[in-house]
């Protein structure tokens, strides 16, 4: 089994209708949705959820007033800002150190696990999907980004499936990072911007400290030539292998609106062959790359 | 007074907003651009930056000479990033919060602080515009702390402007607490709508007032601004799509110097932010 995580630094370049699309060319694989913090693939894929989970963790500290002499210590350890003068622990500001809870003399402090979403195994048209739903402000730390995966890699290789695409999250910090380990390659959807060229270099950089090959694909290239080109000639010196340009086009809007991949909304788009083609160039590539 | 630019989804176009904003306003003010994983407003705004200075976490280091393998370190600290054996510790600082709770806690003084870069922050100007961002080191995963010592690089108690993050979870809640008031830049489209009503919680639960900009108004459907009228969340601006805006800001160039509507755009979009802050909503307690 191998998977396809999709990634482009800046947010908005096109990553989950590029999945959907992917999805829905005609083999059954895997999905995974790793944008924890805004998941969106559920909203084209229609899934019938098999499974829910709660998810659990870190902790958060909680000091109960009644038993709590005012002695302000863990005003003085508390890093984080997060304990306000009158002994209250805001949660939002929380770290879950558990110091103040370690420390206080009275013992006064609570520290109790933190339920911070839920996930979930579904069933969709096109395979299996693992997605989540972070609770309000919740801490995003890669742990639950970490599960999905896992927990999609398992469903792939029970059901037999050959591959996993895993929707990744915009950004290089903790759940990007999260959704690389182990990956067998990286799509990376960028746009023909300054800004999306930018981020482009940090998602790419970050890729390469985790030492997995990088496909690019210029999404709304016809926006601006100039820097789509720039971007093609990035990685050629570079190394990642450029799959292409696709055009901007409100199709994938219409087709979202509708609950539906491109693929589905529009069948006779030429974008469709853009897509079936550098699928066929990414598991080529891969081939070549591990014949096993 | 703080204005946040957030918005859930990525690329709705907070930072065209906030650097666009910034500089129609043309009064001295502070930007704060806190997306530190991917910092686009320098792009656009291309101030002189004069300083520049790396951010560093204290990871704890154990002096083997001195440990005695009580564990105590190992036993508060939360995130595993300290493992004692019988003979032996040792410690993972990518692991480390930079809690100090090891630090506390050791009765040998047997640890010894190692700094771990997280990233770095450079300020300069740009005008009247006083100027700071933070960059992640690449590599690093913890975001918060950097997003953190940008905004201590604000509360000069004038205008700050802080462009934030995408999402609706830890790094949006650094970059916008304290705010009078976070835009809330969406589109509207399915996944626009999803991902607003998550950060419209996330900022509901900080108590701070919101309003919204509805970017490319007129691709996709009504539903988001169905969702703004039942949640009585004001919608400060429509911009309709334009190729041209989004030509303008693929070549970095700040569209209030290259479309003078945009000018009279942000005016208004200020005059409505100043109206609407200061206004402070009821902070929803989890079991109302």
């Amino acid at each position: 089994m191998q998977e396809l995580v999709v990634l482009s630094g800046k947010g908005g370049t096109g990553k989950t209708s590029l999945v959907g699309a992917l999805a829905a060319l005609g083999e059954k694989l895997a999905l995974c949705d790793a944008d924890v913090d805004a998941p969106d693939l559920h909203l084209l894929l229609g899934p019938q959820i098999i499974e829910r989970h709660d998810f659990s963790a870190g902790r958060k500290a909680n000091i109960r007033e009644r038993d709590c002499w005012q002695c302000g210590d863990c005003l003085r350890w508390c890093r984080f800002q997060a304990i306000s003068d009158d002994f209250r622990v805001d949660p939002l500001r929380c770290e879950g150190c558990g110091v103040c809870w370690s420390l206080c003399p009275a013992g006064a402090v609570d520290f109790p696990e933190n339920l911070c979403g839920q996930w979930f195994l579904a069933d969709t048209r096109f395979g299996p999907l693992v997605h989540a739903r972070l609770g309000v402000a919740a801490e995003n730390s890669g742990k639950l980004v970490a599960l999905l995966r896992r927990e999609a890699r398992r469903l792939a290789e029970a059901q037999g499936l050959e591959w996993l695409i895993t929707d990744g999250p915009p950004g290089i910090g903790c759940p990007v990072m999260a959704a690389l380990g182990e990956a067998t390659a990286v799509l990376l959807v960028t746009e023909p911007s300054l800004s999306g060229q930018h981020d482009l270099q940090r998602v790419a950089a970050l890729t390469d400290h985790f030492r997995l090959p990088g496909f690019v694909l210029v999404n709304k290239a016809d926006l601006h030539w100039p820097m789509a080109r720039a971007i093609r000639k990035f990685c050629d010196l570079q190394g990642y292998r450029f799959l292409g340009y696709l055009p901007f086009s409100p199709a994938f809007t219409q087709a979202q609106v509708e609950g539906k991949t491109i693929l589905e909304y529009d069948r006779d788009n030429q974008i469709n062959q853009v897509i079936a083609g550098l699928w066929k160039r990414i598991r080529r590539e891969l081939q070549k790359q591990d014949p096993h | 007074m703080i204005i946040s630019v957030a918005s859930g989804k990525g690329g709705t176009g907070k930072t065209t907003i906030a650097a666009n904003l910034a500089v129609a306003v043309a009064q001295p003010a502070t930007f704060l651009d806190c997306d530190v994983e991917e910092p686009n407003a320098h792009l656009f705004l291309k101030p002189h930056l004069s300083r520049s200075l790396d951010f560093h976490l204290e990871a704890p280091e154990i002096d083997t000479r001195r440990c005695t393998f009580c564990g105590k370190c190992q036993e508060i600290c939360q995130f595993n990033a300290i493992a004692v054996l019988p003979t032996a510790a040792l410690t993972f600082p990518d692991l480390c919060h930079g809690c100090g709770g090891c630090f506390l806690v050791c009765p040998e003084e047997a640890l010894i602080p190692q700094p771990r870069r997280l990233g770095t922050v450079e300020t300069g100007v740009r005008g009247p515009l006083r100027f700071v961002h933070g960059r992640l080191r690449v590599g690093e995963a913890l975001v918060p702390p950097l997003i953190r010592r940008v905004r201590q690089e604000g509360g000069d108690g004038g205008l700050t402007i802080i462009d934030a993050p995408p999402g609706a979870s830890c790094p949006l809640l650094a970059a916008v607490w304290g705010s009078d008031l976070v835009l809330l830049v969406t589109e509207p489209t399915p996944f626009g709508l999803n991902d607003l009503e998550l950060a419209v919680a996330a900022v509901r639960e900080m108590g701070l007032p919101l309003g919204l900009v509805i970017n490319r108004a007129d691709l996709g459907d009504r539903r988001v601004h169905d969702y703004a009228a039942r949640e009585g969340l004001p919608i400060f601006l429509e911009i309709p799509f334009d190729r041209r805006v989004a030509e303008t800001c693929a070549r970095g160039e700040l569209l209030v110097e290259k479309m003078p509507a945009w000018n009279s755009l942000m005016q208004t979009l200020f005059h409505r932010i100043r109206a609407e802050s200061g206004k402070k909503t009821t902070r929803l307690r989890p079991d109302e």
